[in-house]
């Protein structure tokens, strides 16, 4: 199916968020769509998808113009999406979320649950995703949902397929899974738009390639093109993939972790007997597959979900306190899903920005706020951070996905900590704020402060860690260098001990060379 | 729970000397139990202690971090009614099966009420305009009955009555996003005013014709209604009390079996998730607030040709917001409703029973007893429970 944009323009208000957008999909084709956080990616698709009403242009499908007037419309013209804010109802189970809109029956209307589990648990098979159809989605971890959120679309068989940041969340294996499956799905003759800030990606699998700033497009560009280049592109400046930061100088330990325990509603330990500690100026990275308890782990040290061991932060235990006394004691946190845990999506940018704060100097006074300060803070923060809103007073839920993770970050480490914790602290952000935010949290760091970052990216973990803590079916399998080679990391992250790891990855290490060799000159074909 | 052990010991301590009977059938029935006539003291203090240990298992449930299953709280309340009882009743007779059957009577409107709303809320659309839906059920129940000197086709009018109601906010919350208590509370106002008017300005002058409708006819069911104690509770009752059994197991299973059910619950937890699936957001809610207000219209017959016959001002007499209560406590499912509206209705009548009896309770203490039964239940019972997430909430497009 052949698709065309034609000079889309979408406003909010004052805001242009797609100014005469002109975009042309061909069949079998993986069109990425490149840009950074704001510049108006999902707003198009979302136009495209039917969800918001264009203000001017038109969508035209096989050379005829269409006009959609819901989701419904562009579901039936065989137009799939995957939303960047997964569409999933969070007290269904995986098998009713993915059957909504087009159950299974038994006659009489009533639902066949049975056929949407088997339906569920063999896309599920195929990809790879260990989906349990029974499973309650609010009750998952985000890479989870990710994958629920991607079945749903692909059960649907659509012609053309958006994919709107559908790897921020997934680790490396699972993304190689999806663009695998993407490659299969071009091969069938589907279209495929595929939105991402993850520059690997694009390269791998893309035919096209269409950047979007403000707006607007600025350009296309090939595959073959080189990542700096894209990126500046994308940005308007050169950007620094890597992290360039001073060697650890770790001090006294402070942050000490002890026998910490944490048990699901089944009872099962899935954070299980776990020891570590942090030293003031270091970044201990905490690397995993999605699900082995490094959600689990981070929450228990805010207190969010309860614990058995001990959690001590300058000499002070945390176990037991509540979340707000906890934070109070100087712990920042990022948490994984910040429209679930980070975030009021109806609150103000200002207001969000100071929401662990507002009871406190300088932004009370006695019992009430002093908007001014909070203004202030805000003006400030948005400026640092390079959040694109339309102002402090614009609600958070109107961000772009990229500028509301900046917005939680910038909160978190906008007042003195004893320790910073993060999970997935770079989610859906564009290369250029990374570079920022990596660089923040390293000063942060050499400010003296312990560090924790949980993150299922291994550019990431290698980017920022000092050491890395490899978790695996709740339990830490070893703590390594910083250097240690990535097929190590691998290997522990399916449940092998350090020393194991390291013995098996130098025996398959001259096969793997050999393959990356043939890959990389695969490539350059 | 500790709060409630408590009050048994409230139950255990005064009871009075003397025997406590409770009649088990009425002379009419196929297989006659004789009443039961027990040691008021004795029963009370076994019924107390046995109440004692289902709180002291729930009490163990909890120190050992386990659940405590719903049925231990069932049974507690259970015995604890029953101890209350029979110190209540102590040295006199009451009839257990009237006792019963009236309080299913009383709770008719209850429950359609609550099913009314929940059938709403769970579309995402809060339906505080029960009461005026109840009130103009009764009414055009009443007049239209009364035209046509036929019961059963008030049964008919009164849905349409409450659709009227139903159209307004659907009109207002869904269409224009008007807040949706406030159009609920408005509209309660103005189905006061406007039968109030109707019924002061027409029916006073001509009750014989506008206002003197026939009432439902008891239709015993054979065979069902000769089992002792249930029969008589049951299945000797009018058309809209077997209606209510339908409408309770229709929607129960049209709710959480159906692909009905499912878009309504996605569409009321996440309306944005329904709509990227094709569902009709604002069309859905259109549907379940009429078809909710035809459901409690349909409970508002029960206060004229279901009960007493001609129509009175505001006689609904707030009964749509402890529907309301009862559809919470009832966590917004169709038999959780019905369970609700059964408490609040036994309350109801144990109220009317005693004071009729004249027990040692003062009389005003009696009348508060459905009310205070309904915060109690709300505030203890219930515990934390969630409502659709969007409820309340408009969905609005860019
Ligand atoms: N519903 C809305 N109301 C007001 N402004 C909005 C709304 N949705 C998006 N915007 C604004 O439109 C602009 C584009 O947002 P969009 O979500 O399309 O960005 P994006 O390219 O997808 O960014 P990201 O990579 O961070 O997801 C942003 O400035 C955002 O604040
Ligand atoms: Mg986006």
């Amino acid at each position: 199916m052949k698709l065309e944009l034609r000079g889309i323009t979408k406003r909010f208000g004052p805001l242009v968020a797609n100014d005469h957008i002109d975009l042309v999909v061909e069949p079998g084709e993986v069109h990425a769509l490149l840009g950074e956080n704001g510049a108006g990616k999902s707003t198009l698709m979302n136009v495209l998808f039917g969800l918001y009403k264009a203000d001017e242009g038109e969508i035209v499908v096989d050379d005829e113009p269409v006009a959609f007037k819901g989701p419904g419309d562009a579901l039936a013209a065989g137009i799939g999406m995957v939303h960047q804010h997964f569409m999933l109802v969070p007290v269904f189970t995986v098998a009713e979320n993915v059957m909504l809109g087009h159950e299974p029956t038994r006659g009489g209307g009533l639902l066949d649950l049975d056929a949407a589990r088997r339906t569920v648990r063999e896309l599920s098979d195929r990809f790879g995703f260990g989906l349990d159809p029974d499973a309650v989605v609010e009750d998952l971890p985000v890479g989870v949902q990710q994958r629920v959120e991607i079945v749903k679309a692909l059960v649907r068989d659509a012609r053309v397929l958006i994919l709107d940041e559908p790897t921020a969340v997934l680790t490396p294996q699972e993304t190689d899974e999806l663009i695998a499956i993407m490659r299969e799905l071009k091969a069938q003759g589907t279209s495929i738009v595929f939105i991402t800030h993850k520059l690997r990606e694009v390269k791998a699998v893309a035919d096209v390639i269409t950047v979007i700033r403000r707006g607007a497009v600025v350009g296309s560009a090939s595959p073959d093109a080189a990542e700096t280049e894209l990126a500046a592109m994308m940005v308007g400046r050169a950007v620094s993939l890597g992290v360039d930061k001073a060697p650890a100088e770790p001090g006294e330990e402070t942050f000490q972790v002890e026998h910490l325990t944490v048990r699901d509603a089944n009872g099962i330990a899935v954070v299980d007997d776990v020891s570590f500690s942090v030293a003031r100026g270091e970044i201990l990275a905490v690397a995993g597959v999605q699900g082995n308890g490094q959600t689990e782990l981070s929450e228990a040290v805010v207190g969010l979900v309860p614990a058995t061991g001990s959690i001590r932060l300058e000499g002070r235990e945390l176990v037991g306190l509540s979340p707000h006394e906890i934070l109070d004691a100087g712990v920042g946190f990022v948490p994984e899903d910040r429209t679930v845990d980070g975030l009021v999506l109806d609150f103000t940018v200002a207001e969000n920005l100071v929401l662990d704060l507002h009871d406190r100097k300088p932004f009370a006074r006695g019992v009430a706020l002093d908007l001014g300060a909070i203004r202030k803070n805000a003006r400030e923060r948005i400026e640092e951070y390079d959040i694109r809103t339309q102002g402090p007073a614009q609600e958070v839920g109107r961000l772009s996905g990229g500028n509301q993770q900046k917005v939680v970050v910038a909160r978190e480490l906008s007042r003195p900590l004893k320790v910073f914790v993060a999970s997935q602290p770079t989610r859906g952000v564009d290369v250029g704020s990374i570079e920022f935010l990596h660089k923040r949290i390293v000063a942060e760091r050499d400010n003296g402060t312990p560090v924790v970052i949980v993150s299922t990216e291994l550019d990431e973990v290698a980017a920022l860690a000092d050491r890395i803590a490899v978790m695996y079916r709740g339990k830490i399998v070893g703590i390594v260098p910083a250097d240690t080679p990535r097929a190590v990391l691998g290997l522990m992250m399916a449940g092998a001990g350090a020393e194991e790891a390291r013995e098996q990855a130098t025996e398959t290490e001259l096969d793997q060379l050999a393959d990356e060799h043939t890959h990389e000159t695969g490539a350059q074909q | 729970m500790l709060g409630l052990l408590a009050l048994v010991l409230f139950g255990l301590l005064p009871a009075g000397g003397r025997e406590t009977t409770f009649g088990l059938s009425t002379s009419s029935d196929f297989v006659h139990l004789g009443p039961v006539t027990v040691p008021s003291k004795a029963s009370a203090v076994v019924l107390s202690v046995l109440a004692l240990l289902a709180a002291a298992y729930a009490g163990w449930c909890v120190s050992r971090a386990r659940r405590v299953g719903r049925w231990v709280t069932i049974v507690f309340a259970v015995l604890w009614v029953l101890a209350f009882l029979t110190w209540a009743v102590a040295g006199k007779s009451t009839s257990l099966v009237s006792l019963l059957a009236g309080s299913l009577f009383l709770a008719v409107p209850l429950a359609f009420g609550a099913l009314g709303g929940l059938i709403g809320e769970r579309a995402g659309v809060v339906n505080i305009a029960i009461e005026g839906q109840l009130l103009t059920g009764a009414f055009g129940a009443a007049v239209f009955a009364s035209i046509v000197s036929n019961a059963y086709l008030g049964l008919v009018a009164a849905p349409v009555a409450g659709l009227v109601i139903g159209a307004l906010l659907a009109l207002f919350t869904v269409k224009y996003h008007v807040n949706q208590i406030i159009v609920g509370v408005v509209l309660n106002v103005f189905a006061v005013g406007l039968t109030s008017f109707l019924y002061s300005s027409v029916l006073k002058e001509n009750a014989a014709t506008l206002n003197s409708p026939p009432r439902l006819p008891t239709l015993p069911i054979p065979v069902l209604g000769d089992i002792p104690v249930i029969g008589p509770v049951l299945f000797r009752q009018t058309l809209l009390v077997y209606l209510l059994y339908v409408a309770i197991v229709v929607g129960a299973i049209a709710l959480f079996r159906t692909r009905w059910g499912l878009r309504v619950r996605a569409v009321g937890e996440y309306p944005a998730a329904a709509d990227t699936v094709g569902i009709d957001v604002n069309r859905t809610r259109w549907g379940n607030v009429l078809l909710g207000s035809m459901v409690a219209g349909l409970g508002g017959a029960f206060f004229t040709v279901g009960s007493v016959g001609a129509f009175s001002q505001e006689m609904t007499a707030g009964k749509g917001y402890i529907a309301l209560a009862a559809m919470i406590l009832g966590r917004w499912s169709p038999w959780g409703a019905l369970g609700a509206a059964l408490l609040f209705g036994f309350s109801d009548k144990l109220q009317q029973v005693l004071g009729v009896l004249g027990t040692a309770i003062p009389n005003q203490f009696m009348l508060m007893l459905p009310y205070v039964v309904t915060i109690f239940a709300v505030a203890g019972l219930v515990g934390r429970v969630r409502g659709p997430a969007a409820d309340g909430v408009p969905y609005v497009k860019e």
